[in-house]
């Protein structure tokens, strides 16, 4: 597959070349699409365990008091997570339109870590520093960190044979551990839907612990499945579910705000809350094999169209298309039976509640 | 990828064996290889008339859809209905057991319009 000469290549570039991965571009950034074949990888992710190379997103830290920028600039309430917690939450621009998602990560009472989106990486940067008053330090990371995710419900007992203490981790937060002698951040989050880790440190922590968990058996596992894992969980993709267009109103976000604190973009979308919303982000399950994609129509089983597919492709556990469409919201209720596909050729589905692969591993 | 003697080629990678008039079609290593895992079959119904390089299938992926062309004219006789549960048959065995459809072919001259063996596998080099 082509990629981009300007492409970024992660520190695992060459592990990945080595281990004959199929690379893909992806937010500016070369990375592996497969290895051993998709749908296996799946199954080692639902039973097993993966590992994913994640470190195309961006890491930001953030020195100083909430008040000084921090606080506005995201929208989830943070001023009372525990220290070592981690919150997920979105940015806004000042109509209200969704500039990413992230996850934030309270290292110290005024010391903090935002993991944002590959793509967004650098505009988020810009946006966050033209936020935050002078005395605050901010640094970006992102290109001294290599983030692995390790993911899946065997992970806790692969990793907790060489990282003693993992085991006492609660789901979203997250500690410093010893890792082959070195001290590197390791949360309790992920994208799959299963219990996770995800671990940031340098390149010669991690490059050595991937190796490890090669030895071990642990399947290094592509962006391919980690979309079919995150659709399953009805998890949003920037540029898919969530873009600068759209209020996360629409996108079915509205719990990840602080409605009782200044943000950017607050105004605008208060104004979207008092009115009612003309369309919502849903899943939905395919009665067949046949998946939907992204940029299908969909259509009420009249043939009327209400609204588009954002993401979608093949479940393997329900061996039906799943997928996340933006519907006229009097169609996005869970039972409501849909059509999608095109003009020419229409499909039958169903819109069903998220998230729609609920046997996870991800809280045991 | 694997080639193989005495079947003809197309373009976008279907492969055609003809036994006196009837043609069996499916889809190339190459093209299952690119495709990827292959999640979906849509295949035409039995007695549909099919026209040469015209679409009559389509397979989806874990990576996408796909179309997929007729090689030679005629009359479907029988469709591989393994392929409906089964659609990686595609993926682990393209030239036997993941066959797409069978066809009593209209016009044998169309075969001169594909590729042989060695003239696909030309093909493939130049293609990269």
């Amino acid at each position: 597959m082509l990629t981009h000469i300007a492409d970024k290549q992660t520190a695992l570039y060459r592990e990945h070349l080595r281990l004959s991965a199929q690379m893909t571009s992806f937010g500016g950034w070369t990375m592996p699409l497969k290895y051993s074949g998709i749908l296996s990888e799946y199954a080692e992710t639902r039973e097993r365990v993966a590992m994913f190379d994640t470190s195309h997103m961006g890491e930001f830290l953030i020195n100083g008091a909430l008040t000084d920028g921090l606080d506005r600039i995201v929208t989830p309430k943070i001023h009372d997570m525990p220290l070592k917690s981690c919150r997920y939450g979105l940015m806004l621009n000042e109509a209200g339109g969704v500039k990413d998602d992230l996850l934030i990560y309270r290292m110290d009472v005024d010391q903090w870590m935002l993991v944002v989106n590959a793509g967004t990486t650098e505009t988020d940067a810009q946006h966050i520093q033209a936020h935050l008053s002078g005395h605050v330090s901010f640094c970006d990371v992102s290109s001294q960190t290599v983030k692995l995710d390790v993911q899946g419900p065997r992970s806790r007992e692969i990793l907790g044979s060489f990282v003693p203490g993992i085991e006492k981790l609660d789901y979203y937060t997250f500690d410093e551990f010893d890792v082959l002698g070195k001290n590197i951040i390791i949360s309790r989050t992920g994208y799959t839907g299963e219990l996770g880790f995800e671990l940031y440190g340098p390149e010669k922590v991690l490059l050595p612990c991937w190796s490890r968990l090669l030895e071990m058996g642990v399947q290094p596992a592509g962006l391919g499945v980690r979309d079919i894992l995150r659709i399953e969980m009805g998890y949003p993709l920037y540029g898919h579910e969530i873009n600068e267009d759209m209020s996360l109103l629409e996108a079915g976000l509205g719990r990840f705000v602080d409605w009782d604190k200044d943000f950017i973009g607050k105004a605008g979308l208060l104004k979207l809350k008092a009115e009612t919303l003309p369309q919502k982000s849903a899943a939905l399950l395919s009665d067949s094999r046949r998946a939907p994609r992204c940029g299908h129509v969909i259509f009420t089983e009249e043939g009327e169209p209400v609204g588009k597919v954002t993401s979608g492709t093949f479940s393997p556990s329900f061996k039906k298309g799943v997928g996340l469409a933006l519907v006229k919201t009097e169609f996005g209720k869970p039972g409501q039976k849909i059509l999608f596909g095109s003009q020419g050729q229409k499909e039958k589905g169903t819109i069903v509640r998220r998230p729609v692969y609920q046997q996870g591993s991800l809280k045991d | 990828m694997e080639v193989l003697e005495h079947y003809h080629y197309t373009k976008e990678h279907e492969w055609v064996y003809l036994e006196d008039a009837v043609a069996t079609v499916g889809v190339t290593d190459y093209a299952q290889s690119s495709l990827g895992e292959i999640t979906f079959v849509e295949l035409p119904s039995v007695e549909s008339e099919v026209e040469q390089f015209e679409q009559f299938a389509s397979v989806e992926s874990v990576k996408a859809a796909s179309d997929i062309y007729c090689p030679m004219s005629g009359k479907v006789l029988e469709v591989n209905a393994e392929l409906e549960e089964d659609p990686e048959l595609i993926n682990k065995d393209c030239y036997e057991s993941g066959w797409l459809a069978k066809i009593e072919i209209s016009n044998p001259d169309e075969l001169s319009k594909l590729m042989t063996a060695d003239e696909y596998t030309n093909f493939l080099e130049s293609i990269g």
